[in-house]
């Protein structure tokens, strides 16, 4: 491997940025494509599916043999709520290549001696997504009970198409939860999209093993989603 | 926003640029094709320096051992090379996938 094309690949990742390492399998020549880039012929076409399907392979174009890596951003969870779920889902998030966020206005809650070595925010989720908004790769996890925190983030995850959207609460919390997002304007169809009650159902009783749950719902999602366009569309942005 | 230090710290191509930048030779070995139930998809890495320090995998620990020493080699010659690993051979003088599948891995030297 060329170390140019190493570092400007790391670089690519370190900026969230998807790229593809074409490695020549009969000389060994290799380069770095962004998504975006113009390559033509056989192995342009190659590269763009690639992109799209997420999927490493190799692929025979234009008479040779060419190794794609693809490498796309890993997936990072938003958690809503300060709460004691939180505090063991972050680290075992974190454990398992998610970038962590957790965003709770109440100060009370959101203490960095509770959350020791986690990205946390003690603000509004409207303020905090403004300046980092949600986005393909991202996870939500709102675990507040309260509408006033978890319902903005929730309407914009459903409006970003994140990958999982997820909302604890008991059977008639969400009852409520989908009439007012239904006010709100949106689809049952889309409403459909959240993970309620939140969680693979394992019979999950402590806030630790609820965690696991969720994160095991999120990792279920990451890997079986489909890699639409749409994806491609926002790696070209 | 940047990737949590923790992935980063575990992500073979970043040590792999972090072992250049100390000035130590290496090589990179990458999982290219699988077949049947294999143990890293396609797209892992293993990197492996001269001593035969790596990090990263390319199976479960069954082949990791024969991709360090053919390492080795690629990293004095310089020539890339494609690996095959089968099932493991019973006779046990080769080594293999104990999980039944097959994996095709091209190990590089880095520069």
């Amino acid at each position: 491997m060329d170390p140019h094309v190493l570092k400007s690949l790391n670089a690519a990742k370190r900026a969230r940025d998807a790229a593809v390492i074409v490695t020549d399998l009969e000389d060994g020549r290799d380069r770095l494509v962004r998504a975006g880039d113009h390559v033509a012929g056989g192995l342009g076409e190659a590269i763009g599916k690639a992109f799209k399907s997420g999927k490493s392979g190799v692929a025979q174009a234009d008479g040779r043999e060419f190794f794609l890596n693809v490498h796309i951003p890993p997936a990072r969870m938003v958690i809503i709520g300060a709460v004691h779920i939180s505090q063991a889902l972050a680290p075992m998030a974190r454990m398992a290549g998610f970038d962590v966020t957790i965003i709770d206005p109440r100060t009370a809650f959101a203490t960095p001696e509770r959350f020791e070595g986690s990205d946390l925010v003690a603000d509004w989720p409207e303020d905090v997504l403004k300046d980092r908004p949600l986005d393909y790769f991202t996870a939500l996890v709102a675990v507040t009970h309260d509408p006033k925190i978890d319902d903005y983030p929730l309407i914009s995850a459903l409006k970003t198409g994140c990958f999982y959207v997820g909302a604890l609460g008991s059977r008639k919390t969400h009852g409520g939860r989908v009439e007012r997002l239904t006010d709100a304007g949106l689809s049952e169809e889309t409403i459909g999209r959240i993970a309620a009650p939140i969680g693979l159902p394992i019979g999950a009783a402590s806030p630790a093993e609820i965690a696991v749950a969720v994160l095991a719902q999120v990792i279920e999602a990451l890997r079986t989603r489909e890699l639409s366009l749409r994806h491609a569309e926002g790696a070209a942005a | 926003m940047s990737l949590s230090e923790q992935a980063e710290a575990r992500d073979p191509l970043m040590i792999a640029e972090g072992w250049m930048n100390e000035g130590r030779d290496l090589a990179i070995a990458t999982v290219v094709e699988t077949w049947g139930s294999a143990p890293r998809p396609t797209g892992s890495h293993l990197v492996i320096d001269a001593e035969g320090n790596f990090e990263g995998s390319v199976s479960g620990g069954c082949v990791e051992g024969a991709v360090i020493a053919e390492a080795i080699d690629v990293i004095e010659s310089g020539k890339p090379r494609m690996l095959e690993f089968g099932v493991a051979d019973e006779t046990a003088w080769r080594v293999g996938l104990s999980c039944g599948g097959k994996i095709r891995v091209y190990l590089e030297r880095l520069g």
